[in-house]
């Protein structure tokens, strides 16, 4: 591995790739690309198949069938030691018998480093991820978000080609979390190592990767930008599974939605039949009191929350459909359950779905 | 009752709290005091006293003599023999268990096998052994039948051989199930986390586990070795000639009808016998803490 490589990433591409545990299919047809550099996060529920196509790249599992490549080599079939990959774990993979500088002395013992060598690497990696004074504890002297973050020094220390996070910040409290996520983000900018982050967590897919895989059953439902995957999500599985959707029932005419006494356009892949379902993200409905008489639109305030840095209002509609609403949190005082509102489309594009 | 109750201060009833708790240890403490702190007492005032009930270091000279000195000695070379030779064979076959499914049958018989196996001593071992392995016992007939010699059968009485058979039965069950716990803790993102760092199998074995598992194996060992160097009931079936062990002088000194008013000097074998099981048990607690360090979540 040279440190050019290192430096400009490297290029990752799983084709077609497939497993099957005990007549399921953990991963089946897998193929995505990595571009040099970049850091793709694999988003889905449990048992999607996204740790599974991170551990076949790892070479910790072996695919069916399907191809993986690194840097143009063909790795399939090379075994794990061998590809040169920096791995971070859920959590408790560092070596409780050795102090974090041992751990990520460790890789470059068995790369045949000298020990000043290893030393100096250790050192400047402990420093890149903050713990440069925590250089002589060992894993149950240091919290848990310390030993992740020793966790990714020792994985980095190797100048891995690709780095592979499985979920590293599920067992730490949201505020760590938080914290640890921003850190990764920062320092894997910082090396521009080639990074596939698998997790469950849609917020921290979105806020840290480039591009977001969402997987279900293992299939990639769609691979895109975070604004993108946000805003024009392609399947239904998407739409529903980041982020917040409202589901509500619409006609189509003219290639458009008529949903809450407005008309919204259609994303590309939206069903055609004149009756659809619509799904509408709760920042695409406005939400006002309501005067005079009813229109279309009207509801009833169920509920109203506020949430720090936004508020919610959820109401039901004439047709008993729940709508949730995203509104200023200054606004969440305006409304009182049983008050009546009017909602409204705010004109963002929408996928719509079969009725049926 | 109920007006009582409530009447008495809040305080009251706090400081009452402690000693409802204790209430319920008082059973563990009457037990421990009766049948370890006294006799424990017993042994160490009276490896101090003569037999007119006189302060004497007399029973300690005693421990010198070279009867006493081959007891020691053979006990320690038996237990040492028995522990390393337990600890290897149960080690091994700790690390088999744990790679069966968890919950699994084959996991729940032979760790449900090796509890009572590891329990299984005194005189029903002996007149297993005897009854496979004596001059006449089954195992013995069948070999000579097909034409293995297994000799006279009186190895099987020897310390140094039958007895180290005899004591490996129960200390490799007991192996099997005190390191079970350690080699299970071995968690597979350290073997995972050796090999994406380059590393082989055998660098995970010689560079991660065995060092994580080195404390925990030691101290079962150890542990092992207490379990031999105390044992009796099994070689007092199994000897009948002399006492080569210092757990058999210890009851002569008690029962013999030939050798009568050392009842002092026993006690103090049993001083040294405290003394060698202390220090062993105070390695085995260290080596314990460290491990149990590394393996907490």
């Amino acid at each position: 591995m040279s440190a050019t490589a290192t430096a400009q990433g490297t290029p990752v591409q799983l084709t077609d790739l497939r497993r099957v545990y005990g007549g399921v299919a953990a991963l089946d047809g897998l193929t995505l690309h990595l571009e040099p550099g970049e850091l793709v996060a694999l988003l889905g529920p449990s048992g999607c198949g996204k740790t599974t196509a991170l551990r076949c790249l790892a070479g910790l599992e072996d695919p069916d069938s399907g191809t993986i490549e690194v840097g143009g080599r063909d790795v399939t079939r090379i075994p794990t030691n061998k590809r040169d990959m920096g791995m971070v774990f859920q959590a408790y993979s560092l070596f409780p018998h050795m102090t974090a500088r041992q751990n990520v002395e460790f890789g470059l013992e068995l790369r045949g480093r000298d020990r000043s060598a290893r030393r100096a690497r250790a050192a400047e990696m402990l420093d890149l991820v903050g713990l440069g004074k925590h250089a002589d504890k060992y894993a149950h002297q240091m919290s848990g978000g310390q030993q992740q973050r020793v966790a990714l020094a020792r994985a980095l220390a190797i100048e891995p080609q690709v780095l592979l996070l499985d979920e590293p910040l599920s067992a730490l409290d949201a505020k760590v979390r938080t914290q640890l996520r921003d850190e990764i983000r920062r320092i894997q900018l910082e090396v521009g190592t080639t990074t596939l982050f698998v997790t469950h967590d849609q917020e921290e897919a979105l806020a840290v990767a480039d591009r977001v895989g969402v997987m279900s059953t293992g299939r990639l439902e769609q691979v895109a930008a975070p604004a993108e995957l946000y805003t024009s999500p392609r399947t239904p599985f998407v739409a529903d599974f980041v982020g917040l959707t409202n589901r509500l029932r619409a006609r189509v005419e003219g290639g458009r939605a008529q949903v809450l006494g407005g008309s919204i356009p259609l994303l590309e892949g939206s069903a055609t039949g004149p009756d659809v379902v619509v799904l509408v993200r709760p920042e695409g409905v406005t939400v006002a009191p309501a005067e005079g008489a009813s229109a279309a639109g009207s509801a009833s305030v169920v509920s109203a929350s506020f949430l720090g840095g936004h508020g919610r209002v959820i109401a039901r509609t004439t047709d008993d459909e729940l709508v949730t609403v995203q509104v200023p949190n200054t606004d969440v005082t305006r409304y009182r359950p049983g008050d009546a509102v009017v909602l409204g489309p705010r004109g963002d594009a929408a996928l719509a779905v079969s009725a049926d | 009752m109920a007006e009582s109750a409530t009447a008495r201060p809040a305080g009251a009833l706090r400081r009452l709290r402690p000693s409802g708790a204790l209430a319920g240890v008082v059973p563990f403490f009457a037990y421990t005091t009766v049948f370890l702190l006294i006799p424990t007492l017993v042994v160490v005032i009276g490896a101090f006293l003569d037999g007119d009930n006189r302060f004497t270091l007399g029973n300690l000279d005693g421990l010198s003599s070279p009867s006493v000195v081959r007891g020691i000695v053979q006990s320690l070379v038996l237990s040492a023999v028995t522990s390393v030779g337990g600890a290897a064979i149960g080690g091994l076959l700790a690390y088999a268990v744990s790679t069966a499914r968890d919950g699994s049958v084959t996991k729940r018989f032979f760790t449900s096998l090796c509890g009572v196996l590891a329990q299984f001593g005194g005189v029903a071992l002996a007149f297993a052994f005897i009854a496979s392995f004596g001059g006449t016992g089954l195992l013995t007939v069948l070999l000579g039948k097909v034409g293995v010699s297994t000799g006279t059968g009186f190895w099987l009485y020897e310390w140094d051989s039958g007895l180290m058979l005899v004591y490996l039965y129960f200390q490799i069950p007991l192996m099997l199930i005190v390191f079970l716990p350690a080699v299970e803790g071995l968690r597979p993102q350290w073997r995972e986390a050796t090999e994406t760092l380059g590393g082989t199998t055998w660098t995970y074995w010689r560079r991660v586990a065995a060092p994580i598992l080195f404390p925990s194996f030691v101290g079962a060992t150890l542990l092992l070795f207490t379990n031999a160097f105390s044992a009796y009931a099994t070689a007092k079936a199994l000897v009948s000639q002399g006492s080569p062990l210092i757990p058999l002088q210890i009851g002569s000194t008690f029962t013999s009808e030939v050798i009568l008013g050392q009842e002092n000097l026993g006690k103090a074998m049993a001083l040294a016998m405290v003394a060698v099981v202390a220090v062993v048990m105070a390695v085995y607690a260290w080596l314990d803490k460290r491990a149990s360090r590394w393996m907490q979540r």
